[in-house]
């Protein structure tokens, strides 16, 4: 029993590219929002559970890709969680051992990566479609877009809420922090913030495609 | 697969035998990829929550560079073996095998969720001679300054924890005071703005010591010689 038919497409430095700005999944797909939300009072929690979701959706992506003639389609969602829901529990061991103060601050959120919308979507939407090769590309590009949005709100958060980036403090004893940006209040606002700043690039960018275009017409 | 799908095109037996093959070599190599990271990392996670623990049982008992584990049960305070149930608690000794202060853990609810604290009881002074918070989930920058706050922390150099002269319970109950108004060495100075956070220390502390200081001093000797 075939899988979905494969839509090959070239391998080119946009398969990447297009992950991390036009198709970034959480300032243009707005995909996985509760650990951006969660988790990003500071940057290395952040950074962190950025990597973490990379890994994952790229192994689970892989093997997808791999075993996608193989998949009978009335089963693969379900096939799609049990190898997405493999690498988190890896993942999950992993960081133990890497750092327990870790593992405490990003709490559930380790284990939330199964229901991460970003990797079931790349794993039915891309992964289940095109060969490895291209999978893992596109995967590293989603996986550091969400990484880079991740940190865009953990470093802003953790500078206003604690005044520190990484752990070292950045001001000096009189700083008073900004502690609602590190309650959940303060990921709405950031997140809001970033969204707003993307969304006028990206329509200042579309204005002028738009008026280039009138402008070729007329001559 | 919805339930027209079934009802318009019976499954074949062949798709069937695939559904059952592809989930199965799925789960195999699942299960297999899980173990196999369950044992690899299994030896360092145990040896970071040892590391974890000694790291706050040195905080809480100054002077220790050693610690056995023993087990309050029923019958008093027994070194700790696998098949014994109980309240852990943690001996630390010096460089002499001297005994420096027994740590405990203790809960009780905070201002969002149960905050759990290690504590170190000194024997010598009958007092508690430090904690370290363990689990929390208080406000950051208010109610977490229950970990951090120095003057918070000051508090438990030597608060008194004193068994009473009957031998059940404390002289003195551990209250939390507000801001400034401590008087007595067995109050508790309350942060200013987190007054649940503060008394749910002072709460978790006076239980915890009500029932066990006696125990502990009853139970001196075993403690003393299985340094």
């Amino acid at each position: 029993m075939p899988g979905l038919p494969d839509q090959h497409e070239p391998v080119t430095l946009d398969t990447f590219l297009r992950g991390l700005w036009e198709e970034n999944p959480v300032f243009v797909m707005l995909l996985g929002m509760c650990p951006v939300l969660a988790v990003t009072n500071s940057a290395i929690n952040a950074l962190a559970m950025g990597l973490a979701s990379t890994f994952v959706l790229v192994a689970s992506n892989s093997l997808v890709s791999l075993l996608r003639h193989y998949i009978p389609k009335q089963v693969r969602i379900a096939t799609y969680i049990i190898i997405i829901a493999t690498f988190v529990t890896m993942v999950d061991y992993a960081i133990q051992a890497i750092s327990l103060d870790l593992y405490n601050a990003l709490g559930a959120f380790i284990q939330l990566i199964v229901v991460n919308c970003m990797i079931l979507g790349r794993a039915e939407a891309y992964a289940s479609k095109q060969p490895l090769g291209a999978t893992v590309v596109n995967g590293l590009g989603i996986g550091g877009g969400f990484t880079l949005a991740l940190l865009s709100l953990g470093v802003v958060r953790e500078v206003l809420g604690s005044g520190s980036l990484f752990g070292i403090a950045l001001f000096g004893e009189n700083f008073q922090p900004w502690v609602v940006m590190i309650l959940p209040p303060g990921g709405f606002f950031v997140l809001g913030a970033w969204l707003l700043i993307f969304s006028a690039f990206r329509l200042r960018k579309q204005r002028q495609l738009d008026q280039e275009g009138v402008a070729q017409h007329d001559s | 697969m919805n339930q027209e799908g079934i009802a318009q095109s019976p499954v074949s037996p062949a798709l069937t035998r695939s559904m059952l093959r592809t989930l199965g070599l799925v789960a195999t190599l699942s299960g297999l990829l899980v173990v196999l990271s369950y044992r690899t990392t299994l030896p360092i996670i145990e040896e970071n929550k040892r590391l974890a623990i000694e790291r706050a049982l040195f905080k809480v008992i100054p002077g220790a560079v050693s610690r056995r584990d023993f087990v309050i049960t029923d019958r008093g305070i027994e070194p700790a073996q696998p098949d014994l149930s109980g309240t852990a608690l943690y001996a630390g000794y010096d460089l002499d095998g001297q005994l420096k202060g027994v740590a405990l853990e203790a809960a009780a609810a905070g201002y969002q969720d149960v905050i759990r604290i290690l504590y170190g009881y000194d024997p010598n002074c009958q007092c508690i001679r430090g904690i370290d918070v363990l689990k929390m989930a208080e406000t950051p920058g208010i109610g977490d300054k229950i970990a951090k706050d120095p003057a918070f922390l000051e508090n438990f150099t030597a608060l008194e924890a004193r068994p009473s002269t009957s031998g059940s319970g404390l002289e003195h109950a551990i209250v939390s005071v507000k801001h400034g108004d401590k008087s007595e060495p067995w109050q508790i100075d309350a942060i200013s703005g987190a007054t649940i956070s503060s008394k749910a220390i002072a709460r978790m502390l006076n239980d915890s010591a009500q029932r066990f200081a006696p125990l502990i001093l009853n139970n001196l000797a075993v403690m003393e010689a299985a340094s």
